[in-house]
């Protein structure tokens, strides 16, 4: 399961496209996701960046197919060359935990509090694989082995409000990689983590990711830990992808000037004394789909020509392309 | 009400504490009996400075927060001296200070913009409400209110008569900033401020803080577990570790020369920011330990590398490094038995 798995072939992992979502209630319309593209290479990691609202997790439930009813989901997602909007029934649930898998941000509500962390993680491999119980035990000890928990077979039988919360979000992994999926998915993991406990658990993700070769989407709004995981990055804003490339000339220097003001904004070591550059305004609601840039009104190179209809994505060279007028085709 | 002035004169800390304890029993069994003792805060002791910012930083179960509620009497300690501008705090008929006129010189902003205001109340009623109850007529507290909103950058016309749920997170802790500068205080404690906002807004909430404590002359004290917003806006940093002060010093001896083993893996656990130069070994392993039953001696050598039988054996003095930098560590205390005592003097 381990380099074999890296394919040199060019058909990706991962390949979504004009996805839109729109969440319709009585009380509101919000649009969430507007005509995202995105591809993801097998064994490649894909941060993908914004603020609140801008429709990143959002993307990554499509992805599993996680949303709910009053979501209006439309466009096209493949993984593995197979239609993920066309399952249903069976093929979703054998899809869902075995091809690819989810880790979420808070694992003390993810994980279910009345089974212990053994039985929740067994389960998956009886389900998917058809394994005996014994067999999934001992595959269960192998897992909190692989995912680094000390004293594994002592902790198997533990509940989860008996585990720290950086032992947790271990467990939680262990479960998602049970039937060793091609695909992880991952919901800002190490948000609720502190300081030093999120760093563990960034560097575990990423050598497991290049032992399984597993091709990982992390969603994120911190570029920090984005800069610490990636291969390559792609900004969302307004429920588009507004930039997207590799993961080192993209913290050297972003081409869109959303992200532009996103990297200067944030605050680093010798800022004191200094004013802190800052996007003005707030993100647009999102009540209608957008027509224009949507972060014309917040920025500050802004002209009409911005305002002419949503901006084309611009091929930049290198690997990296920008949704903005004003990025030279490269 | 009269504004509060300075009656120490400068050289009087704003804020002294000594001692400062608060454990938690936690009941269980039938008779619900304390069964064990979370030790949150245990025996801080730190002087908060006149016109400075003073940065609180440190793990979930540091005790960070809970130093906080202290600080504003909204718990009562266990143990320890609060004076403030050199009058003792909540001793009324002695010469101290009543819990009422020192609130009205404290107030704090809180992590959550929302579940601190009440969603019933438009946010000129929320901001004016504080100087009611402290003897203002409705009617100049609101104009108070009106003119605290404009300093804090939300147009009263425009922002006046919304509620909490109408505004966007950034503007409801701007909301909070304003109700808590509505007395006119001499210290602001702020708890995670903008730990709940994206990075954009962060940035434009940090220029405020800025600009108010020099427009208004506070003094902050500011808690926060990201360690780059505490390094952009103290003047002096204090470092927590299951309920104790592990380090305390100006802001750059602190970033440039930690010299507590938990400092230098805190400060290590930063991310980069340059894919080029990732981290490959995590700088401590495991999570913090559970604050219930702290370690003997030093609290962090059950993840300390330096660790040695004296650290089990002996708490570590604060020793002072020089130039008001603190540490409380065998290694920086020259007498203290550890083999590398000294090393960082």
């Amino acid at each position: 399961m381990s380099a074999a798995l890296k394919m040199d072939t060019p058909a990706p992992l991962v390949r979504v496209r004009d996805l839109n979502v729109t969440f319709m209630t009585r009380d509101r319309t919000v649009h969430a996701v507007n005509g995202m593209d995105m591809d993801l290479a097998a064994g490649e990691v894909l941060c993908i960046l914004g603020e609140s609202g801008s429709g990143k997790s959002v993307t990554l439930r499509a992805l599993l197919r996680l949303l709910p009813k009053f979501a209006r989901v439309s466009g096209s997602i493949e993984v593995a060359g197979r239609d993920v909007m066309a399952m249903n029934g069976n093929t979703l649930n054998d899809y869902r935990g075995g091809e690819a898998a989810m880790i979420f941000q808070e694992p003390m509500t993810a994980l279910d509090p009345v089974f212990t962390v053994g039985r929740q993680i067994a389960e998956v491999v009886q389900r998917h694989e058809g394994a005996s119980r014994a067999q999934a035990d001992a595959r269960a000890l192998e897992l909190l082995e692989l995912v680094q928990i000390p004293s594994a077979k002592r902790r198997l039988a533990a509940y989860p409000h008996e585990l720290s919360g950086g032992l947790r979000q271990r467990a939680m992994i262990a479960v998602a990689l049970a039937c060793r999926p091609k695909l992880l998915l991952a919901d800002e993991p190490t948000t609720a983590l502190d300081a030093t406990v999120q760093i563990q658990v960034l560097l575990l993700l990423r050598e497991l990711q290049q032992k399984l070769g597993m091709g990982v989407i992390f969603v994120t709004h911190d570029l920090g830990v984005a800069g610490e995981i990636a291969d390559r990055v792609a900004v969302m804003y307004a429920g588009r992808v507004v930039e997207e490339g590799p993961i080192g000339p993209f913290m050297a220097g972003p081409l869109h000037p959303y992200p532009t003001g996103l990297l200067n904004s944030t605050v680093h070591g010798n800022m004191r004394g200094k004013v802190l550059t800052t996007i003005p305004g707030a993100p647009p609601s999102l009540a209608t789909a957008p027509t224009t840039c949507s972060f014309s009104p917040r920025c500050g190179l802004a002209e009409a020509a911005c305002d002419a209809g949503v901006p084309p994505m611009v091929e930049a060279g290198g690997g990296r392309r920008a949704r903005c007028i004003k990025v030279a085709p490269g | 009400m009269d504004i509060a002035t300075d009656r120490g004169g400068p050289g009087t800390p704003l804020l002294s504490l000594d001692g400062l304890t608060k454990h938690f029993p936690i009941k269980g069994g039938l008779l619900g009996r304390t069964v064990a003792t979370v030790r949150a805060v245990d025996g801080v002791a730190f002087e908060v400075i006149k016109g400075e910012t003073l940065g609180i930083v440190g793990e979930s179960g540091c005790g960070k927060s809970t130093t906080a509620r202290l600080l504003m009497r909204l718990l009562d300690p266990d143990a320890g001296k609060m004076i403030f501008d050199g009058e003792a705090v909540g001793e009324p008929r002695a010469s101290g200070l009543s819990l009422r006129d020192y609130r009205r010189q404290v107030q704090m902003v809180f992590q959550d913009s929302y579940a601190s205001l009440n969603p019933r109340l438009p946010i000129e009623d929320s901001i004016a409400f504080a100087p009611i109850v402290h003897g203002l007529s409705r009617e100049k507290a609101n104009e108070r209110a009106r003119e605290i909103l404009a300093a804090v950058g939300l147009a009263p016309a425009q922002f006046a008569r919304r509620y909490p749920h109408e505004l966007s997170g950034g503007q409801r802790q701007r909301v909070n900033i304003a109700r808590a500068l509505a007395l006119q205080p001499r210290l602001i404690i702020l708890d995670e401020p903008v730990s709940a906002l994206d990075k954009s807004v962060e940035a434009q909430v940090l220029n405020l803080l800025v600009e108010l404590k020099a427009q208004f002359g506070l003094t902050y004290v500011f808690i926060s577990h990201d360690l780059n917003v505490v390094q952009f806006i103290s003047d002096r940093v204090l470092v927590m570790y299951l309920g104790e002060v592990v380090e305390l010093g100006p802001v750059d001896a602190i970033y440039d020369r930690p010299a507590h083993p938990y400092t230098r893996a805190l400060l290590a656990s930063r991310p980069s920011m340059d894919p080029a130069q990732r981290r490959t070994v995590p700088p401590l392993t495991g999570d913090p330990p559970n604050p219930v039953n702290p370690p003997s001696g030093c609290r962090f050598r059950t993840r300390c590398t330096h660790a040695e039988d004296i650290c089990a054996k002996a708490k570590p003095r604060a020793v002072d490094i020089g130039a008001g930098h603190i540490a409380a560590c065998h290694m920086a205390d020259a007498g203290s038995g550890h083999s590398q005592a000294g090393a960082l003097a």
